[in-house]
């Protein structure tokens, strides 16, 4: 029974939070991070195995356990999608316990860190298997508050406990929503296992009212724009192992909760439903990118960049669902593959991403990218790894994030046998908004990894700084090998993804086992290929043998000597380009509109020696106009309500009384 | 036998365009220099120029470091593949189905990203600068080139360049709406990404006005040699790319003998010389604009790319 083997396993990882209570009154040094870390890897590694197996295997296994409510019991389960995505939450889990085994060291308050770390994964693992509301909810909970108390580990910082009480109130609010849409689904019988929910068949508003509910709690976890507002400041405040869970792993949990209910529970989807997805989708991904790009703290770029990968992922979904509601079974498929194995693809790299940051971070003591800078001279193998992460985010040949671009927008161009003219119009919008998102995160990674760790040191600290240990190390190049691997032999990961597909969509793509070449074929031969194995071939080939005949018969000699740069004398590291001014041509032509970005230059009066300043001023459209207006209506109200606390006993009853005849009499007029 | 021979085109294809690249860019500067009534230096100039640059040592800046020695040869393997694959004198050559154009179109992507590092690897301000402005460039010109790629996929039913090739030369395209907006959006993208007149100067050291000659301040020798034909394979393939969806004529079908490829390298040649008089008598025309120009120009080709998708979503007939 695969299900029962995994759940002992999530036991075992939620024992492991007292046990490292337990272990951190040891004397030995780093014995609690070393056993909650190395436990966390093989168990990790473990339920990996098990649900890789599950899904090749393509059978769906349950159980009931006597907990929760009485009369419902714990149903979970594993199908085809609960294995896809319990490779990639466990896949997350075991590159972040290695990562962490070396980083975690470094934690100066580990007993903050620790207890939460293996119950925080068991949680994300519960969420995937439960099979009703009611643990789906709890596990769901955990996960939330878990990660809540990783967030405010370094709890001196103000901005860290800022960003938890904005994370904790997101959370709750998505719950709230969740817990609706269940309420609905389960309907008046209350009946909260999912077969049941599967079996009923609700009336078109309840459906609709429930594909809203669920695609704004499950948004709001996974950072859709503009529910996104909590996860660009608890993302980079966690620790960075965590906050590589957060953003790889937790927000595609996030993603499962909505396939779950949208595309299992809720049966066949309305047209309109898709609009919506494709929609948040697209803003998502240009508002994440360009939200990444005017920032100057590294973690910070890759959380906002995280809710780019969101948005190009819901979109993929989005079309799915499209296709889905019209029939299209094939071209529903291929949406759902891009979207899936997009959710595969940025959880490796973007794991990978914040290893790299974290190293930087323990390395240097900043994640402020201003004062990185030449970093590749003192840690030449984590700036390979990051490099890797950078140019597979960027969906570029021959790695994976390309491959998963390349499949949406060839979903994108089956589009016009949509028959509806809403969807006509609004797919290829979106897929201009895909291109520039990818475009722009283009420009955005090479500003990240070319500020940090190419040009010159900015400040001692970067001039000091010293690779990270082996084990960090071991974790960032296994999950780069991954994302090679994925990018060359993209054919035998679409293939693992067809039974995911079939039960979700109701038709698959093409087997690509088959295949001439190793290569992939969305739909048919002739129409659309692409073999990242021959081009990562040919690119070491040519690139060799250019390199080959030209060290052999033209020249082989080197010589050092001071940069050029026109001639002018150096001038020392503070003239190099700067975050701010590299991202400066694109705040120009994006920002003046959406950011209302303003540059104000400040020149002293004549004769005056002070320096000169550039102010640049950046308002946050969504904050200001969505939540600004919520918090103060909200503490306005309180103001008012304040008002209640002073009242004599007299007012008290009074008020209770009146509560009461209010109460009955909407007990006595409803229907 | 047959795969010989297939390879065998391969290969001629891939030794055309590297010997062709040098060529059209010396051509476009003698027609250049001939409309300014200039005598302009020889065809064969630029073959000199890479030879001479390719036996001068390397002079590396202090702070360089190994990526700054490996993104020359990467650019140049790069550009090289994106070029082999794009038909010019026969299609459905033996690799065309590795790549279609949104995958050439990522592979040159690719090398600009290593491009616009290597800019930054120097640690001077005027690597920053070409840096900065070639993304925010190709912020616009990327999505503007997908967005062609959409209305001609949708056109001819498919995104694998011989197809494509073999539907433009097909009685079925005839005159259409998109085609011609694609074709205006397509001659701008493709300016602004071989860096011409009007979005950047490639004649230019004035710092103020080069984005692409920036980048690339600090390479000297081999490494110069190898970028500088990159970017000439990148003019030729642009302009391959449009002579094989805009005017497939005379490409020889996979079916076609061998000695009728005579008559498909001679309609190619024919191309170039085309393509190439007309970039130099554009660029002699027209001034080079502003680099905050450069987003409105762009936007135009973003906006015409994305008419002519959303006029192929409306009706097959436009």
């Amino acid at each position: 029974m695969t299900v029962v083997t995994a759940l002992i396993g999530v036991a075992g990882l939620a024992a492991l939070g007292p046990l490292a209570v337990v272990l951190g009154v040891c004397p030995a040094k780093h014995a609690a991070s070393n056993v909650t870390y190395g436990l966390s890897l093989i168990v990790s590694l473990m339920l990996c195995t098990i649900a890789l197996l599950s899904l090749f295997d393509a059978q769906s296994t349950t159980v009931t356990l006597p907990l929760g409510l009485p009369w419902l019991g714990a149903h979970f389960r594993i199908d085809a999608l609960a294995s896809f995505f319990l490779v990639v939450v466990n896949l997350g889990g075991a590159a972040a316990s290695l990562f962490a085994l070396g980083y975690g060291r470094h934690e100066h308050a580990p007993q903050r860190v620790l207890p939460f770390y293996p119950v925080y994964l068991a949680a994300m693992n519960l969420v995937v298997m439960a099979d009703d509301a009611f643990s789906f909810l709890v596990s769901w909970e955990f996960m939330s508050l878990t990660s809540w108390a990783l967030v405010i580990a370094n709890h001196q910082l103000h901005e860290n406990m800022r960003a938890g009480f904005v994370y904790l109130l997101m959370a709750s609010f998505g719950t709230l929503t969740l817990l609706l849409a269940f309420g609905l689904l389960a309907g008046p019988g209350g009946n909260y296992s999912f077969d049941a929910i599967r079996a009923a068949h609700p009336a078109a508003g309840v459906a609709a009212l429930t594909f809203v509910l669920a695609l704004t709690g499950t948004g709001s976890k996974a950072g859709l724009v503009p529910l996104h507002a909590w996860l660009p400041l608890a993302h980079p405040a966690a620790p960075s192992h965590v906050s590589a869970l957060m953003s790889g792993v937790m927000t595609k949990v996030a993603v499962y909760g909505f396939l779950r209910i949208v595309f299992d529970l809720l049966g066949t989807p309305d047209w309109w439903w898709s609009i919506l997805v494709l929609a948040l989708g697209g803003m998502s991904a240009v508002m994440g990118v360009l939200y990444a790009l005017m920032q100057r703290d590294l973690k910070r770029v890759l959380a906002y960049s995280t809710i780019e990968n969101i948005g190009i992922i819901f979109a993929a979904l989005g079309l799915a669902l499209a296709f889905k509601s019209e029939g299209l079974a094939w071209a529903a498929a291929l949406a759902l593959t891009a979207g899936l194995f997009h959710v595969f693809n940025h959880a490796l790299f973007k794991s990978l991403l914040f290893f790299g940051a974290g190293s930087l971070l323990n390395a240097t003591g900043t994640r402020d990218m201003e004062q990185l800078g030449g970093l590749i001279h003192r840690m030449p193998q984590t700036a390979l790894v990051f490099l890797v992460g950078c140019a597979a985010i960027s969906a570029l040949p021959p790695l994976n994030g390309f491959v998963s671009e390349w499949l949406t927008f060839q979903a994108i161009l089956q589009s016009p046998q949509l028959p509806s003219w809403g969807l006509k119009l609004m797919v290829p919008a979106v897929g201009a908004l895909l291109a520039l998102s990818a475009a722009l995160a283009a420009a955005c990674f090479v500003r990240a990894f070319g500020i940090s760790f190419l040009g010159r040191a900015r400040s001692p600290a970067a001039e000091n700084a010293r690779e990270p240990d082996a084990l960090s190390l071991a974790a960032m190049y296994a999950v780069a090998a991954l994302c090679l691997t994925a990018g060359i032999l993209p054919g035998f990961f679409i293939d693992s993804l067809a039974p995911v597909v079939q039960a979700l969509a109701g038709g698959r793509m093409p087997v690509q086992a088959g295949v001439e070449w190793l290569s992939i074929v969305p739909i048919a031969e002739g129409h659309s290929s692409y073999n990242g194995l021959l081009l990562f071939i040919f690119l070491i080939i040519s690139g060799g043998v250019a390199s080959f005949a030209i060290h052999r018969l033209a020249s082989n000699k080197i010589r050092r000597g001071p940069a050029w740069g026109c001639g002018y004398p150096d001038a020392g590291p503070t003239t190099q380009y700067t975050a701010d001014s590299f991202a400066q041509p694109i705040r120009r032509v994006f920002g003046t509109v959406l950011f209302r970005a303003r540059e104000i230059g400040e020149m002293p009066p004549p004769g005056s020696t002070a320096p000169a300043r550039l102010k640049v001023e950046l308002h946050d459209p969504i904050w200001e106009t969505l939540y600004e207006p919520i918090a103060a209506g909200v503490s306005l109200a309180a103001e008012r309500l304040n008002y209640l606390q002073f009242l004599t006993i007299r007012s008290y009853l009074s008020l209770v009384f009146v509560a009461l005849v209010l109460l009955l009499l909407v007990l006595a007029i409803w229907p | 036998m047959a795969v010989i021979r297939e390879i065998a085109f391969q290969g001629m294809q891939m030794l055309l365009v590297l010997l062709l690249a040098p060529l059209l860019t010396g051509f476009v500067r003698k027609v250049k220099a001939r409309l300014l009534r200039r005598q302009g230096p020889p065809l064969l100039q630029p073959y000199r120029d890479l030879i001479r640059l390719l036996r001068k040592d390397v002079v590396l800046a202090d702070n360089a470091s190994w990526l700054f020695r490996v993104i020359p040869y990467f650019i140049f393997a790069a550009t090289w593949i994106a070029a082999s694959l794009v038909p010019t004198f026969r299609s459905g050559l033996l690799f065309s189905w590795s790549a279609d154009l949104i995958a050439v179109i990522a592979v040159l992507g690719s090398a600009r990203f290593a491009l616009a590092l290597a800019g930054l690897d120097a640690g001077t301000a005027f690597g920053g600068i070409g840096s900065s402005r070639e993304v925010m460039i190709a912020s616009l010109a990327e999505p503007a080139m997908l967005m062609i790629v959409f209305t001609l996929a949708l056109i001819a039913g498919s995104t694998q360049l011989s197809t494509m090739a073999a539907f433009m030369n097909s009685p079925e395209v005839g005159l259409r709406v998109s085609l011609g907006l694609g074709l205006i959006a397509l001659i701008i993208v493709a300016i602004a990404e071989n860096a011409r007149i009007p979005v950047d100067n490639p004649a230019t050291h004035l710092e103020l006005t080069m984005v692409h000659e920036a980048m690339v301040l600090e390479y000297s020798g081999r490494h110069l040699a190898l970028i500088e034909l990159s970017a000439a394979l990148k003019l030729l393939l642009y302009v391959s790319l449009i002579a094989c969806l805009f005017a497939p004529w005379g490409i020889s079908p996979p079916s076609a003998e061998p000695i009728l490829l005579i008559g498909g390298v001679a309609a190619y040649l024919a191309k170039l010389a085309a393509g190439g008089i007309l970039l130099a008598i554009f660029e002699t025309a027209i001034a080079k604009m502003r680099v905050f120009r450069v987003p409105g120009f762009l936007g135009a080709a973003l906006m015409l790319a994305l008419l002519a998708t959303l006029l192929r979503f409306v009706s097959r007939s436009f």
